[in-house]
């Protein structure tokens, strides 16, 4: 499913305008990271894609609706929303009625819902945690939960807000394999994210926002090798394109396995 | 400037410890960073050398922590005030909600230990100017995006000029600058050789630049200990799931392939990975 954001503006009543006339595309099964400076305005855009936040002039649609003319509940069926801090979205007593509380409110059958339940606690490595109180976790598991939650209302559009901070390298693997689970299932996913290294990875789009606008938007090897361009947005180049780009390599690599390849023509070998 | 011995603690309910037999001693001017996989121990270790544990985290003790000549555990949480300053995790456990800008807010803490004014101006200034806060000084704390409400919870504890500064995961939620920016004004506190540092951080490209030492932790455990290059880069270190920089990925990824000599040791930052690629 796709999301177009037309012209789109909005400012907090405490007169900080977040958004300036954003015109922004997602096309259906696409994944897109959007990255830039603390107070660029990237939450502020997700939190327009799944109708938290309506604009002050333009539109935002999800699919053929516009946000403006759908509830909060409607639009959470299209589009799931990871929070930065997980406790903003956790309430229930145990991992599993958590996790369970979506797919109940979309009125699907008690087997149904155990089945997805199941299923997305095994996506995410907390089948063992089922009936722990979410706040005996810990934070790094909480994010989990909340993934886990989102992904168990099987939306077409996803929205991952800093999915890897405070996640320590197992976490970091585990959750690039989400993202690459839901882009096979020809999932649209958005992240918002400072980890750079992830962006460059696991996701072909790059929109970089500063003070509010749209700076740039391209694919991902051609705006992660811009230094001056993401220096704008107090950004730095991730550390493979970094080194790629110290040692003179002809194009700029996302990953190490692309980066070795590089490497291995420069020097005239076979990997 | 602290000296940890045979730390064990575990905490009350819970069925095995979080921190076993620990030793560690970090000398003054040290930036010393603590790695580990989540749930290694890491944040109770920030909790131990603030007095947070067992003060205020209650559960079993045993061993000591000494903290300039003073032992942690047997001192008052407010004798240990103006020694050590500790930076949460989450930047929303550390705001009062008592203030309604920033300058305020950072105040507090000089308020209520009643440095004369014009010091605390001058602190509070500098703070702001550490932590690029200074636009932003006039804004309520709960009007900031999550990375500048990370940096107001860093600053309000600068500007307290602790002896000890433990800060925990202090640039999660921070833009890559803004993890510069704060890295070398942490770097720059130690270099003037009057603040000890101890952080985590699982940004370890970070760590690999800035500190000077890094000590990991798995299981509760001090299980390496030593120059960042060291450690960072040895295989050892996966198995107790730290990860590892691109950079050393990408030069062990080269040597495996016969593209770089193989007689030294590891990059863990972009510099080392230029010269041992080139």
């Amino acid at each position: 499913m796709s999301v177009r954001f037309e012209g789109v503006s909005f400012s907090y009543p405490s007169g900080v305008q977040a958004l300036r006339d954003i015109d922004l595309a997602v096309g259906d099964g696409e994944a897109v990271a959007v990255i830039g400076e603390n107070g660029a305005g990237k939450t502020t855009l997700a939190k327009h894609m799944n109708g938290l936040l309506h604009p002050d002039s333009g539109k935002v649609w999800v699919g053929d609706w516009d946000t403006a003319e759908r509830t909060v509940a409607q639009l959470s069926r299209r589009v799931g929303y990871v929070f930065q801090n997980p406790d903003d979205q956790l309430f229930e007593r145990s991992v599993r009625a958590e996790v369970a509380f979506g797919p109940r409110n979309l009125g699907l059958s008690a087997t149904d819902v155990r089945s997805l339940v199941e299923a997305s606690l095994a996506t995410v490595g907390l089948e063992a945690e089922a009936e722990s109180h979410p706040y005996d976790l810990h934070v790094s598991q909480r994010r989990m939960v909340a993934l886990a939650a989102t992904l168990a209302m099987r939306t077409p559009v996803v929205i991952l807000d800093e999915p890897t901070t405070g996640q320590d390298a197992a976490g970091v693997q585990r959750l690039a394999g989400i993202v690459d689970g839901l882009k096979a299932a020809g999932r649209t996913v958005v992240t918002i994210s400072h980890d750079l290294d992830f962006c460059a990875e696991h996701f072909e789009r790059v929109v970089v926002m500063s003070r509010g606008h749209v700076l740039a938007d391209g694919p991902a090897p051609e705006i992660l090798s811009q230094v001056d361009l993401l220096a704008q947005a107090d950004v730095e180049p991730p550390q493979i394109a970094q080194l790629s780009r110290a040692l003179g390599l002809p194009s700029t690599p996302m990953s190490v396995e692309e980066f070795v390849e590089l490497f291995a023509a420069q020097r005239g070998h076979e990997v | 400037m602290i000296e940890i011995s045979g730390l064990t603690f575990t905490y009350a309910g819970a069925s095995s410890p979080a921190l076993r037999q620990v030793d560690l001693s970090v000398e003054r001017g040290q930036l010393c960073a603590i790695v580990g996989a989540n749930g290694a121990g890491k944040t109770t270790l920030c909790y131990a050398l603030t007095g947070f544990v067992p003060h205020f985290y209650r559960g079993s003790l045993t061993g000591s922590i000494r903290l300039a000549g003073r032992e942690v555990t047997k001192s008052p949480p407010a004798d240990l005030v103006g020694e050590v300053g500790l930076v949460f995790q989450n930047p929303f456990n550390q705001i009062t909600g008592a203030r309604f800008t920033v300058r305020e807010e950072i105040a507090f803490g000089l308020e209520n230990l009643g440095v004369p004014r014009q010091e605390m101006v001058e602190r509070l200034e500098e703070a702001l100017d550490i932590t690029g806060l200074a636009e932003l000084a006039e804004r309520s704390p709960f009007a900031l995006s999550g990375g500048q409400q990370q940096r107001l919870a860093i600053a309000s504890v600068i500007a307290m000029r602790p002896r000890l500064l433990v800060l925990d995961e202090p640039t999660s939620q921070l833009d890559p600058a803004g993890t510069r920016e704060v890295f070398a004004a942490l770097r720059a506190m130690t270099a003037r050789g009057e603040t000890t540092i101890v952080l985590t951080e699982l940004k370890l490209a970070l760590v690999a630049a800035f500190a000077d030492r890094v000590v990991a932790l798995a299981e509760g455990c001090v299980v390496a200990d030593g120059e960042p290059r060291q450690i960072l880069a040895s295989e050892t270190l996966q198995a107790y799931g730290i990860g590892e920089t691109r950079y050393t990925q990408a030069a062990r990824r080269a040597l495996q392939s016969g593209l770089a000599p193989a007689d030294r040791p590891l990059p863990v930052t972009l510099d080392q990975a230029v010269e041992f690629l080139r």
